[in-house]
Order: C-alpha cells, then structure tokens, then sequence
C-alpha cells in the first residue's frame, strides 16, 4: 500500500501548490484590480481610517485629517475650505476629487515614493502615515483673487512664468469641502445635491475643468504670434483695418469692430490694431493664412494637449476644419474656439518667459510620513511656442495695450504690465451678457507673474461689461498681490 | 575493541517542547496584537487564553509521553499553532462586528472547544492502547456514521441553517453531526478495504483494461458511501458529501492500489457533479458564482449571489502581500468571517505572506499523516491514517479553494481554525488517533508491540518473537529495508528472512 500512499502525499503537495498559487494570484496579481473595485468598501475605510497627509499651502496645512471617534478613525478637514476648493477638491466617501485624487497616493502613503517609509514602520510597527503634499500656490495672490471675484461668477489662475508654478487657482462660486467630507452618507447626499443643482455650478472648477470658454479678443495674442512668426509682420506694418468685413463665402455677414466703430482709419499699425482691439484686420489676416496655421501657432502654445497639473487639465481646442469665415470667426476668439483660463495664462506666462513656455504644475513638494522631501518638482520647458524676439516683441505691444489701450484699467503704478483684454460673446443677442477677459504679465521687464481672469456674463456690468472693465480690475489686484512681497 | 553500541533512540519528545513553546507563541502573539491594535491593550481573558493554551499544550505532551513516547513530535504543536491563530483571528473578529454594532463572543466559546477537542484527544491516547482495536468495531462504526448523519433530519432534533439542515441541538449545545460521522466512517472504509482488499483487487471481470470488482464485494462499501452522499445531499451539506467522496476513492486507491478506481471517482464525479448542477439551483448558483464572481448582476443577486464571496476576495487583496496585521484589517466585512471564511481574513489581516505560512503547516500536518501511513505496519493503520490525513489535505483544499476561486465554493470548515466546536473537537480527536498510530508507526522493533502488526496473523502463527523482531528491525525507513515493493500489508503473508 506504500505506492500509493507516495502517490497520494505527491497529489496532496499538487494541491497545496495549487492553493498558493490562486493565493499568489488572488492576493498578488489580481490585487490592484480588486483595490480599485467600486464596490470595495475596504479600501475606503483603510483610507478613511488613516492618517492621510496634509496639502500644504505656504506651510498651513489647507486639508489635514484629524483623528475623531467614529467607525472611520479620521475626519478629512479643510481650512479655508472655498478658497482652496478648486485645488484641494474634497476626499469624501464615495469619492474624491481635485489634489485629494491627483495626489491620492502620496497622500494616503502608497506611493512607490513613499516605499522605504513603509518598509521602515513595517519594522518599527509604527501607523504608516500618508505624505504631505506641498502646493505652489501663493496664499496672498489666491486671497486677491478670491476677495476681487466676490460675488461674481469667474475663475483667476496665475502663474510664476519663469517655473510655472500655479501661483493662484480661483474658481467661483465655491463650495466647502468639508460638508462632502463628513462622515454622514446622507447629509453628505443631501449637500452634494444642493450642490449639484446650483445653477453657479460651485462644483465646477472654471480654471481647468470642461465647461470651457470663449476667449474672445484674448485669442488675438496668438493671432499675433502667428503673424510675427511669419517673418512677414512687425509691429509697425500696415494692415487693412475696415470698419465692416464680410465674412468669407457669406452674401451678407459682416464682421464689426468692438462698438461696431472703425478702427481709426483703413489702415492701421499691427500694433495699433492689438492696442485698440479691432476685429476685422486680424480676422482677415487669419483667413489670408488659413485656419492650419492659425492651428498651428495654438497648438504651440498647448491647445489640444492633455496636461495634468497633476489634475487632468482640460485641453483647449481649436476648431477641427473651419470654412474660412469660421477662421475669420475663430481669429477673434469666438467660433468654436474653446479654453480654459489656466491655457490663456500659459500664453501670457511664454511671452512673458522669452518664449519658453514652461509646463503648469501644483505641487512643489511631496514629502513622507516623515517629512523627509521625496520628490521635489522640476520646472521644465513644456513648449516653445515663439521665439525670444517674438516674445519681446509681442511683450512690447501687450504693455501698450496696458498703457495706452484697451487694457489701461491694468495699470498699476510704478510698475508695467502686459496684458490683453477680452470680451467673448456668448450668445448671438447683443443683449447677453458677454463673458470678461484680461490676462497680463507684470513686471514687464522682469515677469514675476503671468494671470489670466475671466468673469462670466460681464460681472455685474451685464452687458455693458468688457474685459477691461471687469476682468483687468481683477488681474491687477493678484498681480499687486503677488508684487506686494 | 569496537563495540556496536545501541544507539539512542530518539523519541522527539525534546523538539516537542520547543515546537510546543513556539506554536504557543504564535498563537499568543496573535492574540495579545489582536488587542493593542484593536483597543491598545492586551485582550479581555488574556490570561484565560495564554492559561488555556498552555495547559493544552502541558497535558498532550505529558500525555503523550506517558502513554504514546514515539508519536510523531511535530503533530501537536502544529495543530497547536494552527488552533491558536485561528482563536486569535475569531476574538479579532468579535471585536470587528461588536464595533459594527453586532454583538459577537465566538472566542470564549472556541476557547472552551479547544479545551474540550485536546481533552478528548487526550483521552484517544490514554484509552485507545492500539488502534487496531478499532477494526474490531468496523461495521458498528458504520451504523454508528450513518446515524449520526440521518441525525440532523430527525424532526424535533434537527436544525437548519442558512438552508442546509446540518445541525442538531440538544437544549444550548448544538452539533454537526457529520463531523464525528467523517471520522467513523474512515474507521469503516479502514476496516472494510483492510478486510477485503485482496478480493476487491483481484477477483471480478476485466472492462476496458479496467480491473473491477465483483459486486458483492464492493457492494456494502458502495452502499455505505452512497447512502452517506444521499443523505448529506438531502441535506444540501455540498462540502462534506464532496469531503466523504475524496475520503472514499483516496482510501479504495490506496488499499486497491489501481489507478483504475481513481479513474472511475473522477468519472462518477462529473456525473454527480453534472447531476447536481441540472436537479438542484443551489448548486448551479455556486458554478455561476464560481465562474462570473464580478459580474455585477450576479454579485448584487439578492439571494445565491457572489458577495460574500467577491468581498472575502476583497479582503484578501487589502492584505497582499505583507498583510494589514493583526486587527488592521476588515476581516468582519466578510460574512461568516469567522467560519467558512476565516482564510480570507487570515489572508488579509496576515498577507500572502503569512497565508503560505499556514498552507505550509497544514501541508507539513498532512505529509506527517501520510508518512507514518508509510511507516506502520498494519494496512488497517495504513489506510485509517492516510484516509484521516488526506481528510485535512482534501478539506484544505476545498476552502481554501472555494475562498480563492481556484474551485467552485463549497461550505466547509478549515480543521483547527475556523470557529465551530463540531469541526474543531472532531478534528482535535483525529489528531488523537494519528498520534496513536504514529506512536506505532515510529516505535523502535526493541520494544516489540506494535512493530509485530504487519503480520499480525501470519507472524503470530509463526509463534518465533526473535524472528517477528528480526523481521521488523530495519523497515521503519521503508526507503532504507525495503524489500521489493515494501508493502506490509496483512495479508500478503512475507518471508521473514532468519537472522
């Protein structure tokens, strides 16, 4: 009876082997998957039962968890809570947005980054604890954009141009994260769909997320890079500026400039045409050199490309195949030209920075449980859209705008900004409300700080509002913020 | 000048004690982490539990040395250790469902089952002097089995649960039967193959190259065993019926040594199997299960459906490869955490890791079983150990198989851990026996007694003592002695070579 009984221990080593195996599988292999299952409920209570680590704005922590006595162990808390909303987001039960799930892993101390960490208190037998993540955002400049966008509907981003770091990241109306934090399924409920139904819409972030805008005149900056780039351009060169222009391929359709006026004469200076705004020459400048190359230069400057901040930043877009009168159209920022503030920010930011446009990033610093840095952000070249003299060229022009144009309530005494205006129809009705923009630089001869604003629906001015009436008010009180230090 | 001196025996009794020191280390450790990660002290009734633990640990060694010195050392500490992790995971999840509001004490109780199970086991050893005794009850330990599993259908006496009628109660106790029946009935298989092996071997026609045997040979056998399925199939008890099938055709191949038989149980396997899916939905649902567990449709299934399941998998992938450690976890997440899915929690709260380490223990429980199978001498002893070594393997197997969805998910419980007295005490008595036959299978030929079994009628007849010890001096390493193929099975009457 002993061979089979030799058989029998083999089978029975079979089995085992095969158990370890479906283990190792279960356990190893399929883990990540049955982690990230929806219906795991272990994984929200392991992250909701941790120490996660705070998101660090200036040294204050603006998210932070803190023990309570409850099922949880934790409770997500944000100072400031609307302020930084569009930054942090909010880590609720169910889900998690902005930085909390950008940067979930370090924050929760699963990041490979975080390894050694783990492999230490898995000797020591200390609570890992999440890593804290350190922002770029400057306290001052978020204040100034909050405070100068009380009340209205609009976004602000600022960037350091020379690094690209986001300087300021404003989006209102907001929310408080910590009601969506709590702990309480259905208050938590009963908020986010209050919240969800606000016609404001507080839980957008209009800086970055995808209900994008139209940039109206703010577009011409890349109309001009365009024309600059060509070679064929300078600032003083004379182009035909009429008072009406009839869209290309339409019997009837005419294209004004703002006010419906004239442009001071049938033919203008590049330079004056940017200063005053006028429509028509960079709408005929633009079907003259077709909707590929006006592509073409917003490409460069980052329309159509993903970028993660580390949140995912919605791409600009740039119609696909226009006629020549949707060129005419899209030249002016109107069309299917769609953006995002934090992406007519990088436009000023690469004129701003020579030319080099620098990648937008969030986060300065990640550090573990143990505060020690574990990964420090790098600035890098995200693109060069233009040349060191286009930019100081299309500098020059943009402190005009400022000094003697359309961008004047941008001054700032004693110091020179750069900036163009804009104001974006949104509806085909004169009586609508057009959406408000300035973006600028400053100083102008030393970049410290490149913004964009825009105000929804003109501010309170309804219709009677225009980029430089509501928007450059604003950009001016971030960048006197940032300049202030 | 040089002398032979008689060697020293080793007993093993010495590496017990270490074994046993560690195997209560395990266990209390886990207890005692248990607590500091769950509350930040040391667990209510912690003395209780390092007392209880110790004291088992005390009485089987003396026991043993009492009255079975060469049984295996390795046996009680890993049954020690494997009871001791699984009390400290069942108090780990009492405390997980008391924090979710659900009152839970499986602990105490599982305490004084492990109490009760080493007892008993105890009393095998001091009572049971040989277990050949036992083929003497052959056939009563079949009636005996077979009652005990009609039991639970007993009106008045019987209780469902969860919709298998598998449970009887006698006032605040109550019993599964069939785990007491799994252990008479591999005393029967024992006796019955042991008695009529030669005839099942060879009498009977030859189909196909197949050796089979006459009827009425395998007849009561074949009776016994399909009675046995039929009631635990009315019963709905999956797991056991596919528990008493691995113990029938493990232990008919054995004794048989054909090939042939394991053959046929496979192929009357799929045809139950295949029978059960298209009669009975229960056991349809735990193929769908088996195969679609993610499906959402089939997960969110009110009843039948994959949750539990999916949520022991969960569990498993929160522990990976390290584990959450004890208490860290969310083992209570889980239902029957404590029971059918005590791997998983094991899994989550200890990892891949510490998993393995508990697969490898049984493994190593099982091989044991199996290796003084080889070592005895008597086939009655053969096949009892292997039939109730295999049983550990085999129902390893299916949990841990059904937990980690390498098979089709039977209700079973895991010998030693999982919460339950029926499962923990009968296992605990099985562990009883195999110390007893170890202690034959390993005893020296000096001192004579149990070594004499193999050939029990034939070398009693021969009446020569120095011949019967000659005979058995080298073949405890049957590598070693080995005489062609070195089967000592009664019966198969050997040469016994003079010295």
């Amino acid at each position: 009876m002993n061979t089979p009984l030799r058989r029998l221990s083999v089978l029975v080593i079979v089995m085992f082997v095969a158990l370890m195996g479906s283990a190792t599988y279960v356990q190893y292999f399929q883990a990540s998957s049955l982690n990230a299952d929806s219906r795991n409920v272990r994984t929200l209570y392991r992250d909701h039962g941790q120490d996660r680590g705070p998101i660090v704005v200036a040294g204050e922590p603006v998210a932070s968890s803190e023990p309570v006595d409850d099922p949880f162990g934790y409770q997500r808390m944000y100072a400031d809570g609307p302020l930084y909303a569009p930054v942090t987001g909010w880590y609720g039960l169910y889900r998690a947005t902005g930085m909390e799930r950008a940067a979930n892993t370090v924050l929760n101390g699963t990041d490979d980054s975080l390894l050694l960490s783990r492999v230490r208190t898995l000797f020591t037998g200390a609570e890992q604890g999440g890593g804290s993540v350190e922002l770029t955002i400057d306290p001052a400049a978020q204040q100034a954009a909050w405070d100068a966008l009380d009340g209205r509907t609009g976004a602000a981003v600022a960037l350091d141009p020379a690094t690209g770091a986001i300087l300021a990241m404003v989006s209102r109306p907001s929310y408080d994260p910590n009601v969506l934090a709590a702990h309480s399924t259905a208050d938590v409920n009963t908020a986010y769909a209050e919240l969800v139904e606000d016609e404001g819409d507080p839980l957008f972030n209009r800086t970055i997320g995808g209900n994008l805008y139209a940039p109206g005149s703010t577009f011409k900056l890349i109309d001009l890079a365009m024309l600059l780039e060509s070679g064929e351009y300078q600032p003083d060169t004379e182009i035909e500026a009429p008072t009406e222009y009839l869209l290309p391929g339409t019997q009837d359709t005419m294209l004004r400039n703002p006010g419906g006026g004239t442009c001071g004469g049938d033919t203008v200076t590049l330079e004056y045409a940017l200063q005053v705004s006028c429509n028509t020459p960079f709408a005929s400048l633009a079907v003259e050199f077709g909707d590929d190359a006006l592509r073409e230069q917003a490409q460069a400057f980052g329309f159509g490309e993903s970028l993660d901040v580390p949140m995912s930043v919605t791409p600009s877009q740039f119609p696909a195949d226009p006629d020549p009168a949707q060129t005419a159209m899209s030249a002016i920022g109107q069309f299917d030209v769609r953006v995002t503030p934090l992406q007519m920010a990088m436009v000023s930011a690469a004129v701003a920075n020579d030319g080099d446009l620098m990648r937008p990033y969030l986060i300065a610093t990640e550090r573990g449980p143990d505060l020690q840095v574990t990964s420090r952000t790098e600035p890098e070249v995200f693109a060069e859209p233009i040349s060191a003299s286009t930019a100081a060229t299309m500098r020059d022009l943009m402190v005009n705008v400022v000094d003697n144009g359309t961008g004047s309530p941008g001054q700032i005494s004693g110091v020179q900004v750069a900036g163009k205006t804009g104001t974006a129809e949104t509806g085909l009705d004169d009586d609508i409300a057009p959406d408000a923009w300035f973006t600028a630089f400053a100083p102008a001869d030393d970049p410290q700080i490149a913004v964009a604003v825009v105000v929804e629906d003109g501010g309170a001015f309804g219709d009677e509002g225009t980029g430089a009436s509501v928007a450059a008010p604003v950009a001016r009180q971030i960048i006197q913020a940032v300049l202030a230090e | 000048m040089a002398t032979v001196a008689p060697s020293r025996i080793r007993t093993g009794r010495a590496i017990e004690v270490w074994l046993l020191l560690l195997a209560v280390a395990l266990g209390v450790g886990g207890y005692a982490l248990v607590g500091l990660n769950t509350g930040g002290t040391l667990p209510e009734g912690f003395l209780t539990y390092v007392l209880v633990l110790v004291a088992v640990a005390v009485v089987l060694h003396l026991a043993v040395r009492w009255r079975a010195r060469y049984a295996d050392p390795l046996l009680v500490p890993l049954v020690l250790a494997l009871n001791g992790i699984g009390l400290a995971m069942i108090h780990r999840i009492d405390i997980g469902m008391t924090a979710r509001g659900i009152p839970f004490a499986a602990g105490p109780r599982q305490l004084m089952w492990t109490a009760l199970g080493a007892v008993l086991a105890t009393a095998v050893i001091i009572a049971l002097r040989d277990h050949r005794t036992l083929r003497r009850y052959t056939f009563t330990a079949m009636v005996a089995g077979l009652v005990l599993l009609i039991l639970p259908m007993t009106p008045g006496l019987g209780v469902s649960r969860n919709g298998a009628q598998l449970w009887i109660e006698l006032g605040p106790l109550s019993f599964q039967p069939a785990e007491i029946a799994k252990i008479l009935l591999a005393v029967f298989f024992a006796g019955y193959l042991v008695t009529n092996r030669d005839v099942l071997t060879l009498a009977g026609p030859k189909i196909l190259g197949l050796q089979l045997p006459r009827l009425r040979d395998l007849g009561p056998l074949l009776l016994a065993w399909a009675v046995a399925i039929g009631v635990l199939v009315v019963e709905r008890d999956l797991g056991t019926s596919l528990l008493f099938f691995g113990l029938f055709v493990a232990m008919l191949y054995v004794a048989t040594e054909r090939v042939s038989w394991i053959l046929i149980g496979l192929l009357m396997f799929a045809a139950g199997a295949l029978l059960a899916v298209s009669l009975f939905p229960h056991v349809a649902d735990r193929f769908d299960i088996w195969l679609n567990a993610l499906d959402p449709e089939i997960y969110n299934r009110e009843f039948g459906g994959s949750g539990q399941l999916v949520r022991g998998l969960f569990g498993l992938a929160l522990g990976g490869l390290m584990g959450a450690g004890w208490g860290e976890g969310f083992p209570h997440l889980t239902t029957h955490a404590n029971s059918d899915f005590i791997i998983s929690a094991l899994g989550e709260e200890l990892g891949l890791t510490g998993l393995v380490a508990i697969l490898l223990i049984y493994l190593v429980l099982a091989q044991r079983g199996l290796r003084m199978a080889i070592g005895v001498r008597d086939g009655f002893g053969k096949l009892l150990a292997s039939g109730l070594a295999f049983t550990i393997a085999f129902q390893c197997f299916v949990v841990v198989g059904g937990v980690t969805r390498l098979i089709p998910l039977t209700g079973l419980t895991m010998p030693f851990m999982a919460a339950g007295g029926s499962s923990l005490v009968s296992n605990w008595i099985i562990i009883g026996l195999l110390l007893r036959i170890s202690d034959s299978s390993r005893r020296p030929a000096s001192e004579g007694g149990g070594q004499i079994v193999g050939n029990e009628t034939a070398l009693i007849a021969l009446g020569s003592r120095t011949e019967a010890a000659a005979a058995t001096r080298e073949p405890s390493h049957p590598s070693q002695g080995r005489r062609g193929e070195d089967d000592g099975g009664d019966q198969h009457t050997e040469v016994v070579p003079h010295p």
